[in-house]
């Protein structure tokens, strides 16, 4: 992507200015309700004109206040994908997938039909109406019918907020997929931190209609551990369980992690807060067992009035959070070994 | 039951005849008009949307007057017309003028209404996969507003078929000429013994009447079934 974009737009009392440049591919747009993000997505696509200033998308001029220049919509080539489908009642699923795709000139046309209709995994639902499609399977034809009509750019303005979790984490797989099979860099819009890490490489930080800061995910997320509730989620990835009694085992970080039955699928992404991570410094249990991981402090960071903790757990990473007192009376320091205790019922699944 | 004279067969003709022409005609302008209302900031659009509604509101016979002025000989437009062979009033074309113009505003009233139940988000998402303005406007709006244009056109032949106070000014009431129900009606009312006849022509226009109404209830639930 390389993406120049200094505008300024007032509505009402609101007043929008973005200056920046942005040369990657997987780029995050992340804010609080009201901070800007969707008016970003309408300036950028041409759905709404700034006041002034000017967008160059590859070298092309989109927008310049000073020579009058306002590139429609059509032709910008910049898909998105809204919160909602937003799928043309009167068309098919397939109708719906090629409108963008008939419209494109034909030397543009780099991801063809069948391409994404694997990706996708849209074969059996192309001569089905609208209407039958669950909210996951509509969100995924709103995505391959904006990849179809071959973007320059992909703007994805939270298209994960209208679904609940569990077809959250189905979607997102198919938009990872899409990104790294047709390489169509994008921007994607969320308030959601761990949308953010999953998705993005790079976020671009708004608030009150001004572009705050730059950094990673992964930087934020450590940086908002002492102003978020839930705390830093840790992902957990894990495979090939052993099934005992009514619990499951899972090898992980050098040590067993344990869940109830019912959570244990063959390969499965869990949650874990940094809140729900208990440090110690003896093990509790000195069989080993227990969801006990024996650790190595490889960073400490200030978070909030906590101190957040990164954990090496025999290569796999943890972040942990204790209070100031806690990592005084434990000695913690970088490169201490430590004991990190996770609740089974802290292990939330995913995917 | 019904003993109708041939010029009574003619006015049912003749007003199937003008409502059809009158609403096929009506079509496209309603429609461009409702996009016009419906999609596009411009100045001065408030009072083309009283102007559109004044028909709703004035007696149709100052419609009718008002016609009469605008296409009559002596105006500059009828003049104009009619040194190209065209002679508008007192002809089946005036009644059709006089029937678009009363009926226009329920049409596009109903198509805005259709116009405006789609989401303005669908409709950017059709600009952004690349269809230009026109384009979204056929392959988008024009589908998704038929519910709307049918129910426009339905409201607007019915209204048609009873059209009589603009009608009787510009075109008059010239049987196997001009003449339509109502105007019939109106003609056996006033006559000592065409009471039955003029009930007869009642009949004969609640029928037509249900029958647009069916049509209209057959037509929506297919659109619906397509959106």
């Amino acid at each position: 992507m390389d993406l120049q974009i200094s505008i300024k737009k007032a509505l009402g009392s609101f007043h929008f200015q973005v200056d920046c440049l942005l040369n990657r591919e997987r780029v995050g747009l992340f804010g609080e309700s009201g901070s800007g993000k969707t008016t970003f997505v309408n300036l950028l696509a041409g759905l709404l004109m700034p006041d002034s200033g000017a967008i160059f998308l590859e070298g092309q001029c989109l927008y310049s206040g000073e020579k009058g220049i306002q590139v429609p919509p059509e032709r910008r080539r910049i898909g998105v994908v809204f919160q909602h489908p937003h799928l043309f009642p009167h068309l098919t699923v397939k109708g719906n997938l090629l409108f963008g795709f008939k419209r494109c000139a034909p030397e543009n046309r780099k991801v063809d039909f069948p391409a994404l209709v694997e990706v996708l995994k849209l074969g059996d639902l192309l001569k089905r109406g609208i209407a039958n499609l669950s909210g996951g399977e509509k969100q995924r034809v709103a995505i391959g019918r904006a990849v179809l009509s071959n973007p320059r750019l992909l703007l994805l303005d939270e298209p994960l907020s209208g679904l609940d979790d569990n077809l959250k984490f189905q979607v997102i797989p198919y938009l990872k997929a899409v990104s790294d099979q047709f390489s169509i860099p994008f921007i994607f819009i969320s308030h959601s931190m761990m949308e953010m890490r999953l998705m993005t490489d790079w976020v671009l930080v708004m608030e009150q209609g001004a572009l705050r800061e730059q950094t990673t995910a992964e930087d934020l997320a450590r940086r908002k551990i002492g102003h978020s509730r839930m705390g830093y989620l840790n992902l957990v990835k894990m495979k090939n369980p052993r099934r005992s009694g009514e619990w499951v085992f899972y090898s992980w970080g050098g040590g067993m992690l344990s869940l109830p039955l019912k959570e244990g699928a063959e390969e499965a992404i869990f949650e874990v807060s940094s809140k729900d991570i208990l440090v110690m410094k003896r093990s509790p249990d000195s069989s080993g067992r227990g969801n006990i991981l024996k650790s190595r402090v490889i960073g400490m960071f200030p978070a909030g009035n906590e101190i957040g903790l990164e954990l090496d757990c025999a290569g796999e990473h943890l972040i942990a959070e204790v209070t100031k007192d806690t990592a005084a009376e434990l000695e913690i320091c970088r490169g201490a070994e430590i004991f990190a205790v996770i609740k089974p019922s802290a292990l939330r699944p995913l995917i | 039951m019904f003993h109708f004279l041939s010029s009574d067969y003619e006015a049912i003709l003749l007003s199937l005849q003008v409502a059809f022409c009158a609403t096929a005609l009506s079509l496209p302008c309603g429609f461009a008009v409702a996009y016009l209302l419906t999609y596009r900031s411009f100045r001065g659009k408030i009072f083309l949307d009283m102007f559109l509604n004044l028909p709703l509101t004035l007696p149709p016979v100052v419609v009718g007057y008002f016609l009469l002025l605008l296409i009559g000989k002596n105006s500059w437009l009828g003049h104009f017309l009619y040194t190209w062979g065209i002679e508008l009033i007192f002809t089946w074309k005036a009644a059709v003028i006089a029937s678009a113009v009363v009926g226009f505003p329920l049409l596009v009233r109903s198509i805005r209404l259709g116009m405006e139940a789609i989401d303005e988000k669908m409709i950017q998402t059709s600009r952004t996969l690349g269809a230009k303005w026109y384009d979204a406007m056929v392959t988008v709006i024009l589908p998704l507003s038929l519910k709307g244009i049918v129910a426009g056109s339905s409201l607007m032949f019915a209204r048609s078929l009873g059209e009589f106070g603009a009608t009787i000014i510009v075109a008059g009431n010239i049987p196997g000429v001009t003449q339509t129900i109502p105007l019939a009606i109106f003609d056996y009312a006033s006559s000592p013994r065409g009471e039955a006849t003029a009930l007869s022509l009642c009949i004969v226009s609640v029928v037509l009447t249900l029958g647009i109404l069916f049509f209209h209830e057959l037509l929506i639930r297919q659109a619906g079934k397509k959106v």
